[in-house]
């Protein structure tokens, strides 16, 4: 077999070949005029299709139409990003299950917020305002529900990519209609995207037109159900109690709050209270 | 097995990887046609394929990876590896567990690092209550990243001459990565999962004496380096077993999202730790990446060598400047994340880790994305084993290095 003759192993710093396009200083790669500008870039490429856009201090995201979503590989591809980080999906629905057998304390403790117990109210669309009664302190100002960037379906397919030279990053988006989840597949612009869209095929039940392959990753073949979808039950906690719940003791000055309360208000009360007088 | 320049249907570049353009250098596109020439070889031949089951128990997968390898004569026509062997599914179960519970699971992600798991997931919670951790735990926080490192990669540096037939280094990795492991657990009170970060800082202060012990354990592991360096890195068997065999170029690595070592031994310069420092307090010391053009088998080795040794650097610089002052924020006792999105990637000791933390204001995170630097760095093998001979599916196996926890999740 044929060898390589490999260079001196003492020194070797430098990359060899993409050390060209690499003229962005690591300055402007964490300051937000460049992040604007990518944003910018994206609303000429994408017009109308760019439906929604978010950057801060933390990076850039961008939310395009579906029927965009191929072409955005590309052009992330051609803006330099060349590092596939990674594509799994988002479901906004909020848990019909909640967390299975808590505890009273984490019951009256989490009850305002969308993971509370059993949702009386059975309010099942992705986006509604379930955790309205804490909003004192939420730092999202896009739409309720659905995090950056915004947007309005139960499914968002979710992916990253890097640039390696520049030091950039951007995280992307797309709405899927629940009753149509179909995208393009990126593997023929990041061939690593393989094994990725076939994970979130497995987990969330999502298809990807011209994937060369798509076959169950992780569970057997023969396996039913979506996992990582909010309406599939997590059959551990049906079976056997969570032990976590005897980890959980109450404060003396909380026990009586959360015995007395029923209405979740009041135990919300308490509990920020308590967070306080904390250290 | 003449070098050809021409390509066939064989050859590893027709995916779709490296389609569009191919800036590999000269040589390493001769390589891969060179492969290909003997893959041509078998063809005309028509010698009877068959399929070689590796694993899922086989000592080269480090666990349970099953790889499915169609084979003509010696060499592999295509290879599919198996995995979910030890799914466990925590993407789910971190939607039932509140914050601080779910770094007991991702302790168990990368275990020979443990300690690494938890950092970006707590930095990005902490990136979501608005807290920064104080500069005493963010010191401390990078020295035990760090040992976490040199815990993970000493393993790497005895395995993989196992992996080519040399028995010995394996023990001395054994026996010297033991001081390091007596370092975290007298520090964090757990050998293989500290569980010992928090968010706003750490669990507990150093115990007394630590830092002395720490760098006495840090010259430890430069001599174990030294050792390796002369029975293995020299080695002209271990370097006619390794050099040329799995070669990567920077393209197609990039496009696999390969990352940490395995980029970087493709002659990427890019480490997370210097060019996106967040959390951790890498800027503060004087310490270098380091890459190697070649991309092959040898070459992951070897920055994996030079890094562990910079690891020990890093350690040492640091234990100098620990500030004072406390080593927790002022967090609430029980902790509440505000809604919100937040993602933060390290440069963990197997490549790029990354938690997407998904808060509706509750006790648990809505929805927790766990990018494990493993699951990508394997994605490429059915691309690179590809004509490749069956005892260099164990070296290119070893040289990718890769835990199952942090493949399967």
């Amino acid at each position: 077999m044929k060898r390589l003759s490999s260079p001196e192993t003492t020194e070797a710093t430098e990359s060899a070949e993409p050390e060209t396009e690499s003229a962005e200083t690591e300055a402007a790669a964490q300051a937000d005029p460049e992040a604007l500008a990518l944003v910018e870039r994206a609303q000429q490429r994408f017009g109308d299709n760019l439906a929604g856009s978010h950057a801060d201090e933390h990076g850039v995201v961008l939310r395009v139409a579906r029927d965009s979503w191929a072409d955005l590989a590309q052009w992330l591809k051609d803006e330099g990003f060349g590092l596939f980080n990674f594509l799994s999906a988002i479901d906004w629905m909020i848990s019909p299950f909640g967390r299975d057998m808590d505890s009273a304390v984490d019951t009256a403790l989490g009850s305002s917020a969308a993971t509370g117990t059993g949702d009386s109210d059975g309010d099942d669309d992705g986006n509604d305002d379930d955790g309205s009664d804490d909003d004192g302190d939420s730092v999202v100002e896009e739409a309720e529900g659905t995090g950056l960037a915004g947007g309005d379906s139960r499914f968002q397919l979710l992916a990253r990519v890097n640039d390696v030279n520049s030091h950039r990053s951007v995280i992307v988006k797309t709405d899927l209609p629940e009753d149509d989840l179909r995208a393009p597949s990126w593997v023929p612009v990041f061939a690593g995207a393989d094994w990725h869209e076939r994970e979130t095929w497995e987990m969330f039940g999502i298809n990807f037109e011209g994937h060369p392959g798509l076959s169950h990753i992780y569970l057997p073949g023969d396996f039913e159900g979506n996992p990582l979808r909010k309406d599939y039950p997590l059959l551990a906690r049906k079976v056997k109690p969570w032990p976590g719940i005897v980890d959980v003791e109450l404060m003396p000055d909380e026990g009586d709050a959360s015995d007395s309360d029923q209405g979740s208000d009041e135990g919300d009360g308490e509990a920020s209270a308590a967070d306080e007088e904390q250290s | 097995m003449a070098a050809t320049d021409t390509m066939t249907a064989e050859t590893p570049a027709e995916t779709p990887a490296t389609s569009a353009t191919t800036p590999a250098t000269a040589e390493q596109m001769r390589y891969i046609a060179a492969q290909a020439a003997d893959a041509r070889v078998n063809l005309e031949i028509e010698t009877e394929g068959m399929t070689l089951n590796i694993g899922p128990q086989h000592p080269a997968t480090h666990g349970t990876l099953r790889i499915i390898a169609k084979l003509d004569g010696e060499q592999v026509v295509s290879a599919d590896p198996v995995m979910g062997y030890m799914h466990r599914g925590y993407e789910k179960l971190a939607e039932v567990r509140t914050y601080p519970q779910v770094t007991t699971l991702i302790n168990r992600i990368d275990w020979l690092g443990s300690f690494a798991n938890e950092v970006p997931f707590i930095l990005a919670a902490e990136q979501l209550m608005e807290v920064e951790a104080p500069p005493r735990a963010q010191w401390i926080r990078t020295i035990l990243f760090e040992l976490s490192r040199i815990a993970n990669i000493t393993l790497f540096l005895g395995d993989m001459a196992v992996q080519v037939g040399a028995v010995t280094p394996v023990f001395f990795a054994f026996r010297d990565r033991e001081h390091v492991l007596n370092q975290i657990e007298a520090a964090t009170g757990g050998r293989f999962h500290p569980n010992f970060d928090r968010i706003g800082g750490l669990k507990d202060d150093l115990p007394a004496g630590w830092i002395g012990e720490t760098r006495s354990a840090m010259r430890k592991i430069r001599r174990f380096c030294d050792e390796i360096s002369e029975l293995v890195e020299g080695n002209e068997i271990f370097q006619a077993r390794t050099r040329g065999i799995g070669v990567i170029p920077a393209e197609v690595g990039l496009a696999y999202g390969l990352s940490g070592a395995n980029i970087r031994a493709s002659g990427v310069d890019w480490d997370l730790r210097r060019d996106s420092p967040c959390g951790l307090v890498h800027d503060q010391v004087d310490w270098k990446v380091w890459t190697h053009p070649d991309g092959d088998s040898f070459a992951r080795f070897w920055v994996r060598l030079q890094e562990t040794r910079e690891a020990t650097r890093i350690v040492d610089q640091l234990l100098d400047g620990i500030p004072g002052g406390p080593i927790m924020a002022k967090v609430p006792r029980i902790i509440k994340v505000p809604a919100g999105e937040a993602y933060v990637e390290t440069e963990n000791p197997l490549g790029l880790m990354g938690y997407y933390v998904i808060s509706k204001g509750g006790l648990v995170p809505f929805r927790v994305k766990i990018r494990s630097a493993s699951f990508s760095n394997v994605s490429i093998t059915p691309w690179l084993l590809k004509g490749v001979y069956v005892p260099d599916i164990i070296t290119i196996l070893g040289s990718l290095y890769f835990i199952l926890g942090d493949i399967d999740r």
